[in-house]
């Protein structure tokens, strides 16, 4: 029986526990006692009764059960290949699986004469539509056969026990139903766990993100040592050519450093200028209708996707630059169509938006009798601007500064398009450079093999960005914290 | 008292005005100004510009330039040999395009004869008439004889230079079209034969090497298969997470740390996501690479950051007074929270939750890594078949280097900046309809 059709039923069961349940509980209530919980929360005490034990069983023989399956073909495979190299004996463990599900496909006249060499199976299976690889071997068949027979009885177990799991915990749910019986209560715990459960997701997550990059970046140092890495000024990992052990590329991160800092570094150049004026104006000068109708156009640019950025580079700015520039030599153009400049120009009017809401938001906190008092003593506007209100902001503009560069240098789409490939060190501007988040794109897309360092690099760039990216993230919330404090 | 003021104005009366340099000071005022005008203007200018650039190379995508052609579906090219009726596969492997082919040169009035005229047709017409004349005799094989009126597309070259793309004061050896075939679209043209349609194709369409025959149908199903999975599970997790921080949680260690995470993971890199589900969801859990319901997990992480503070804040905005009187009339905390609290919250919930799903529209990175970046033609009937999202496509499309392929990614940039304002609008009408001030 299939894990979702279980699921189904227990489910079946726990609503008509709730129906029962309630309709017991208000043919209960006589008049005589003061019932403590309202009749459905007896009936939903009874469903998840019965519902939670019997899911969390199954949950947890699933993942038992495959790990089961797991260690039980490896232990049937013959002791020449258990002997070979681990790799080895995982491919063999795969193959032995997708046959097993494939063979799952076949009617069962087929399976009670199961013929035992591969060559006569494969095209019964291939009729099913199934694509099997051609090194599976035939001592695979019956192996499959007897994984096939050991899953189906993990799955009767499975099924019997959580649906009878679920029968008991509904009879135990609906015999304790009494006019004084705590239901709401228990009901209610319940949902405070789930709620509980719900917010520690994000805790989660972020053990997930460090762990699965730790653990495939280990496996990288494990194969290049870690001066190679972080002092490396060559970036050349070559392609993980079959065979070749894959030792021989250098993975210098040095290049793709110094490409995602310069080009971050124009960004800020073009973001921090416009997006603080902008703030400053709407804030200070605009008048209310000039304010409602400009500052959601600033936003609109905001919510276009990185992509639609990158494409403008790639296709309009990049070609327009190198056109420029063209005409200016009269020939040969000094800027190349995928270079520094055009993807910070780009990356930096994306940044706009998210100077410009911070800093306005900064700027709209700093107390109302600085401002006035400035004023008061005869400076102009501007001056009370660049002498009052943005020293007096500047800690928190200098948070969103922080917040605003760690954006720059983990955005990946438009320096995908727009900044190029090649890992140069370069302190031209006009020239193509690369970034870390380019490199991970590339590593990454194609066909992979996961034990190679041309692909395990991929997370040493992750994690590297990650804890970059961390530091300026928590140091920049501090500050706009303290700052936001400071004027409370 | 007095003789203070009194000798103050004496001498006030004698000095001259002290010059502080108003004249400067206002100069610099208004130079200020004018940066702060200059600054919106310049992002202002910038997003018009990206704008016009992209809908202006990527409204003619919506066109589509079709011949419609008398096709004879002549049994001597379909089954020469007579053996269909025991041989399925000959109505498969038929030779289709000579039947497009054979309709066009007695449209023209060519000589059937004359092989260096037939040889110019050769990219005229779509190799896509293959398929599509095979599905016609599929569908009803008794067509075979007959002769009918079918839409047949014209090949991506052609369909450029109908629509006026290609240049035809380049010499000819330098363009894709030759001046006979520039000749026979103006006649056909003329006739009425050739010409546009909206391009339908466009959107049902999946990936596919002839520009002509690729569209977003794939990638729109991946993308929706992805945002119905960020909503049923972004949703009722963000929420549930915010209303224990908000309502349940008390001050401690713990929920600090819960607090310092969710901040910091709505400003990680939506790439590191991307490792996060390879490394996780693919490597580890052994789900299927090219997955939207893969894509929809990593975009669920994602989002559930800004759906959790928008939520916070929303909850927030509910004020005191409500929960007091909830609690006064003996609703325990629970009920307080679900009946009361959370469906004048819900406004402000509904516009995050939109926002969030905009935003993970149109993210394109974290998808790249987990295998979206496929070439797939066929639906995808579960979400666990391989597909690819909307911006994915916009991506591959960007990396082709045919000029009738840019014309398609600015098509699809078009319909996915649509859906994005659409999703927009629509917060902005819930927000403006239903928020309550306080």
């Amino acid at each position: 029986m299939s894990f979702l059709l279980v699921f189904a039923i227990v489910l079946a069961i726990g609503l008509v526990a709730f129906v029962v349940g309630r309709q017991r509980a208000r043919a209960q209530d006589d008049g005589t006692v003061k019932p403590h919980s309202r009749a459905h929360y007896h009936g939903w005490w009874a469903f998840l009764t019965g519902v939670v034990p019997a899911v969390l069983f199954l949950a947890a023989w699933d993942t038992g059960a495959s790990a089961y399956l797991d260690s039980h073909i490896h232990a049937s495979l013959p002791a020449d290949v258990a002997d070979g190299t681990v790799a080895h004996e995982d491919l063999a463990a795969g193959l032995v699986k997708s046959l097993a599900s494939g063979m799952r496909r076949l009617d069962s006249q087929t399976l009670a004469a199961l013929p035992q060499s591969f060559a006569e199976l494969q095209p019964m299976l291939a009729a099913k539509g199934v694509a099997l690889a051609p090194d599976t071997k035939d001592y695979m068949i019956p192996i499959a056969a007897d994984a096939n027979r050991v899953s189906d009885r993990l799955d009767t177990i499975a099924a019997v026990v959580s649906i009878g799991l679920a029968l008991i915990g509904v009879g135990f749910g609906l015999s304790r139903i009494s006019p004084r019986a705590r239901a709401r209560n228990n009901v209610e715990k319940v949902m405070l766990w789930s709620l509980l459960g719900a917010s520690t997701l994000a805790i989660l997550t972020t053990i997930g993100i460090v762990l699965s990059m730790l653990f495939q970046t280990i496996a990288f140092f494990e194969k290049i040592p870690l001066t190679n890495f972080f002092f490396g000024t060559v970036w050349d990992p070559r392609f993980a050519a079959a065979g070749s052990g894959g030792a021989e590329g250098q993975f210098g991160l040095i290049p793709l450093l110094a490409g995602t800092l310069y080009i971050a570094f124009v960004a800020l150049l073009v973001a921090v200028p416009i997006g603080l004026m902008s703030a400053v104006y709407m804030s200070e000068y605009a008048a209310p209708k000039v304010r409602a109708v400009v500052k959601p156009a600033l936003e609109l640019l905001a919510g276009i996707p990185t992509i639609v950025y990158g494409i403008f580079a790639l296709v309009t700015l990049g070609p327009f630059l190198r056109d420029i520039s063209a005409a200016l030599t009269g020939g040969t153009p000094f800027i190349q169509a995928q270079s520094i400049l055009t993807a910070g120009l780009v990356m930096g009017v994306m940044l706009i938006p998210v100077v410009s809401s911070l800093s306005d938001d900064i700027i709209t906190a700093v107390p109302r009798a600085m401002r006035d008092g400035s004023l008061g003593l005869g400076a102009t506007r501007s001056e009370t601007i660049k002498r009052v209100i943005l020293p007096a902001a500047l800690p928190g503009i200098v948070g969103a500064i922080l917040l605003t560069a760690s954006r720059a240098i983990g955005e990946t789409m438009i320096v995908v398009l727009a900044a190029g490939v090649a890992a140069n060190l370069t302190l031209n501007p006009f020239e193509a450079m690369t970034t870390i988040t380019v490199k991970i794109v590339n590593q990454l897309t194609g066909d992979l093999e996961f034990n190679t360092p041309q692909t395990l690099v991929a997370f040493a760039l992750g994690i590297t960005l990650f804890a970059l990216t961390l530091v300026m993230n928590i140091v920049a919330l501090y500050i706009v914290r303290k700052y936001r404090e400071q004027y409370e | 008292m007095t003789d203070i003021s009194l000798d103050t104005l004496a001498t006030s009366v004698a000095r001259p005005r002290r010059d502080i340099g108003l004249k400067k000071r206002y100069a610099a005022e208004r130079r200020f100004r004018l940066y702060g005008v200059l600054a919106i203007a310049i992002g202002l200018a910038f997003l018009a510009v990206m704008l016009t650039s992209i809908v202006s190379k990527g409204y003619t995508a919506f066109w589509q330039t079709t011949v419609t052609l008398p096709i004879n579906f002549d049994e001597k090219i379909i089954d020469p040999s007579n053996k269909r009726a025991t041989d399925p596969n000959v109505l498969i492997t038929a030779n289709y395009p000579k039947l497009a082919e054979a309709a066009l040169i007695e449209k023209l009035g060519i000589d059937p004869n004359d092989k260096a005229q037939v040889r110019k047709l050769k990219g005229f017409l779509s190799d896509s008439s293959r398929v599509q004349l095979r599905a016609i005799v599929a569908a009803d094989p008794s067509v075979i004889g007959t002769t009918r009126n079918v839409d047949i597309l014209a090949a991506a070259n052609l369909d450029s230079a109908f629509k006026g793309q290609i240049d035809l004061d380049v010499p000819e050896s330098r363009r894709k079209v030759s001046d006979q075939q520039v000749e026979w679209m103006n006649k056909l043209k003329a006739e009425g034969v050739m010409a546009e349609h909206f391009n339908t194709g466009l959107f049902s369409y999946g990936a596919s090497s002839r520009p002509e025959t690729s569209g977003v149908g794939v990638a729109l199903i991946g993308s929706f298969y992805m945002m119905v999975i960020v909503l049923l599970l972004a949703l009722p997790i963000g929420v549930a997470a915010s209303i224990y921080l908000e309502e349940f949680a008390k001050k401690s260690r713990f929920t600090d740390l819960i607090e310092v995470n969710i901040n910091n993971l709505a400003a990680v890199p939506s790439i590191v996501f991307g490792l996060l589900g390879l490394a996780v969801f693919i490597n580890f859990l052994g789900l299927p690479r090219s997955a939207s319901f893969v894509g929809g997990l990593v975009l669920t992480l994602m989002t559930l950051p800004t759906i959790i503070i928008a939520t916070r804040a929303a909850l927030a905005a509910v004020p005191p007074s409500i929960r007091s009187a909830a609690l006064g009339l003996g609703a325990s905390k629970m009920q307080m929270v679900f009946q009361h609290i959370l469906p004048l919250a819900a406004p402000g919930i509904l516009t995050g939750t939109i926002i969030g799903l905009a935003r993970a529209l149109g993210e394109t990175a974290p998808l790249l890594l987990i295998g979206m970046v496929a070439f797939v033609a066929d639906y995808p009937k579960t979400p666990f078949d391989p597909a690819t999202a909307l911006p994915v496509q916009i991506y591959m499309w960007a990396n082709e280097a045919e000029r009738a392929f840019v014309e398609r990614m600015s098509g699809a940039i078009i319909i996915l900046l649509l859906f994005l304002m659409a999703m927009n609008i629509v917060a902005i009408v819930l927000r403006r309809r239903f928020e309550r001030r306080w």
